[in-house]
């Protein structure tokens, strides 16, 4: 009964696929499908966090604006630096800048929710609008523009490239392929998709393999039996809550790398299609349930309903509607699991 | 016997106390459990024992007293230093995480690793399925699937995983809360020669039962708490079920028709 959910969400991504590919002009095409996983990268990795703090039966409405805060924190750091700094190193200072910055909102948030007791509820929210604040001061209102050379390839280039008559080449486009010619390129793994598999895979092992994971489950299970368990569940509780930061600050730096900028509002919009794709991944809100691919799946069903709509020209304010009516649909399901398990 | 009070008691509470808001759960406790001895605490609903041996085990702090263990005060300790030192407990409610398969529960907190991808540390989950396995086994209960959440199980089930459970690692001292309010007849013996078993191994059982058939088939002694206090303590051939509950009740001697 427990895979049943995710089943369901498979299916149903399935049929979206199947729906537009049919309806939709350009949906089913190599180019299309990149850009989908393209666009859904930054959100995915937010997600991923917060998949861990919700199979704990917390929840963590800051992410959104912890990566509004780290894509500022990486664009000032970046943009500070000698003009003759190497690209590596710039991405680096960037990606040390946003991470230690989006860090520092989920330690406070673990350090309230697990000495404290605060429901995690309310401490998030009011992260939410202290990082949101911060954020704007940090960039004094304004999205701060990071035009450095080449660093818009590390959020939008590809792994392989494609030119018919001279092969596959690793990272660039292949030699001598120039002007006009580029047209006949493909791209093949768009950067953000290649980051975005790498953070999957490491978190389905936190999660599925490390005792962090085992313990996550537990906590969301039942946390007075954790405690008695030995487990030290304020450590982990606090863990859970950078771990979550952590991930919104990652989305941020990506975002400085694709769209070379930074901006304290760059997730608002991503906090609410996190938490659904999470939960119509098959996570219970009440703890205890949920995986990585889950929410995979889910983040995927949202993309292409977005993606779909705008092909088949639908006003795009029907995605907020489609997305409502996918997480309400989402829990029934796990209700209706539910009662068939008792 | 009289030279077993000489010893140093595996476990002492002196004074111990607890309050909930206005009430005192439990109030300057006294008690002692040596090595290889079975204590039974018993008394009345909501006479404190669950709370007393929650302070034993770690879960609560004590608002007065202190506990020692082998003569080393343990009094402040989490419930995982107090299992690192060798207290195991099975709880009244179970304390089990529902979401999670029995073999991950028994070993919750202490979990077996194995080296994975060459420098990481991933959770043995072979060897905890194996070694519950064996364990239960050994307390010859049988659980069909063991990968099955604790959620699906029946109440006997989850109650012999939680005593597989405290029963996996060697203890120095094991606490038994209603061990086997949801077990069958069957299991119910199981539980009571394990005590006498733990009683071999010299490891003592502090037990609480309101089944009193049970506390004298396998209590040295007794101790009685009724509102928070000890109103009594008797060696088992000394005492009948009929001064317990007196002592459990107060007041007169009650009398079955
Ligand atoms: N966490 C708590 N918060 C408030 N009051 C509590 C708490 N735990 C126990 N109590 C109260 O303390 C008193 C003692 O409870 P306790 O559970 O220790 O009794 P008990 O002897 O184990 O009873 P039973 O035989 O029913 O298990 C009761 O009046 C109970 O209501
Ligand atoms: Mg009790």
């Amino acid at each position: 009964m427990r895979t049943l959910s995710r089943i369901w969400a498979w299916l149903f991504l399935l049929v979206l696929i199947i729906f537009f590919s049919l309806t939709g002009d350009g949906f089913f095409s190599l180019f299309n499908f990149q850009a989908v996983a393209a666009n859904v990268a930054i959100l995915l990795i937010m997600a991923l966090g917060q998949t861990f703090v919700i199979i704990a039966a917390g929840i963590d409405l800051s992410t959104g604006f912890v990566m509004g805060l780290a894509s500022v924190a990486g664009a000032l750091a970046m943009t500070s630096l000698p003009a003759d700094t190497p690209l590596p190193l710039i991405v680096l200072t960037g990606l040390a800048a946003g991470l230690f910055v989006g860090l520092i909102p989920g330690l406070i948030n673990g350090l309230i929710i697990a000495k404290l007791k605060v429901p995690p509820f309310i401490v998030t929210l009011g992260m939410f609008g202290i990082a949101r604040g911060i954020g704007f001061l940090m960039s004094e209102g304004m999205p701060i523009p990071v035009s450095i050379p080449g660093l818009g390839r590390v959020g939008n280039g590809y792994l392989f490239y494609h030119y018919p008559g001279s092969g596959f080449s690793f990272l660039q486009p292949p030699a001598g392929v120039t002007g006009v010619e580029l047209r006949q390129l493909t791209g093949i793994l768009p950067h953000p998709v290649t980051y975005a598999i790498i953070l999957v895979l490491a978190a389905h092992w936190l999660l599925k393999r490390s005792r962090f994971g085992l313990h996550t489950y537990a906590i969301g299970g039942n946390q007075e039996a954790a405690v008695r368990a030995g487990i030290p569940v304020d450590r982990r509780v606090i863990a859970l809550y950078m771990l979550s930061a952590g991930s919104a600050a990652l989305a941020g730096v990506l975002y400085n790398m694709r769209f070379t900028n930074g901006a304290a509002n760059s997730g608002e919009a991503l906090l609410l299609d996190s938490i659904a794709a999470v939960v119509i991944g098959g996570a219970s809100l009440f703890g205890g349930e949920g995986t990585i691919i889950g929410t995979v799946i889910g983040a995927l069903i949202i993309a292409v309903i977005q993606n779909g709509l705008v092909i088949l020209g639908i006003n795009p304010f029907w995605q907020f509607v489609a997305v409502g009516v996918v997480i309400i649909l989402a829990v029934l399901v796990d209700q209706a699991k539910e009662q068939v398990a008792e | 016997m009289a030279e077993q009070t000489k010893r140093e008691p595996t476990l002492r509470v002196a004074g111990l106390t607890k309050r909930f808001g206005g009430l005192t759960a439990v109030d300057h406790m006294d008690m002692n459990v040596y090595a290889g001895e079975v204590v039974g605490l018993i008394g009345d609903n909501g006479a404190g024992k669950s709370t007393l041996i929650k302070m034993i085990s770690g879960v609560y702090r004590p608002d007065d007293g202190k506990i020692f263990l082998d003569g080393e005060e343990t009094t402040f300790v989490s419930p995982l230093e107090a299992r690192r030192l060798g207290v195991e407990t099975i709880y009244q409610d179970l304390a089990l995480c529902e979401n999670l398969d029995a073999s991950v529960n028994i070993f919750l907190g202490r979990e077996p690793m194995r080296r994975s991808l060459g420098f990481l540390k991933a959770v043995d989950r072979k060897l905890m399925l194996t070694e519950s396995q064996s364990v239960l086994d050994r307390l010859d209960i049988h659980i069909p699937n063991l990968r099955k959440p604790i959620r699906e199980m029946s109440g006997g089930q989850r109650q012999a995983v939680a005593i597989a459970r405290a029963v996996y690692w060697n203890a120095r001292l094991m606490i038994m809360d209603e061990p086997t309010a949801a077990l069958g007849v069957p299991e119910q013996r199981k539980v009571l020669h394990l005590v006498n078993t733990l009683r071999e191994q010299n490891v003592p059982v502090l037990i609480i039962s309101h089944n009193l058939q049970d506390v004298f088939a396998v209590a040295d002694r007794v101790v009685i708490m009724r509102r928070g206090n000890k109103v009594g303590e008797r060696r088992i051939e000394e005492t009948s079920i009929d001064e317990l509950v007196t002592l459990m009740v107060g007041g007169e001697l009650v009398r079955e028709e």
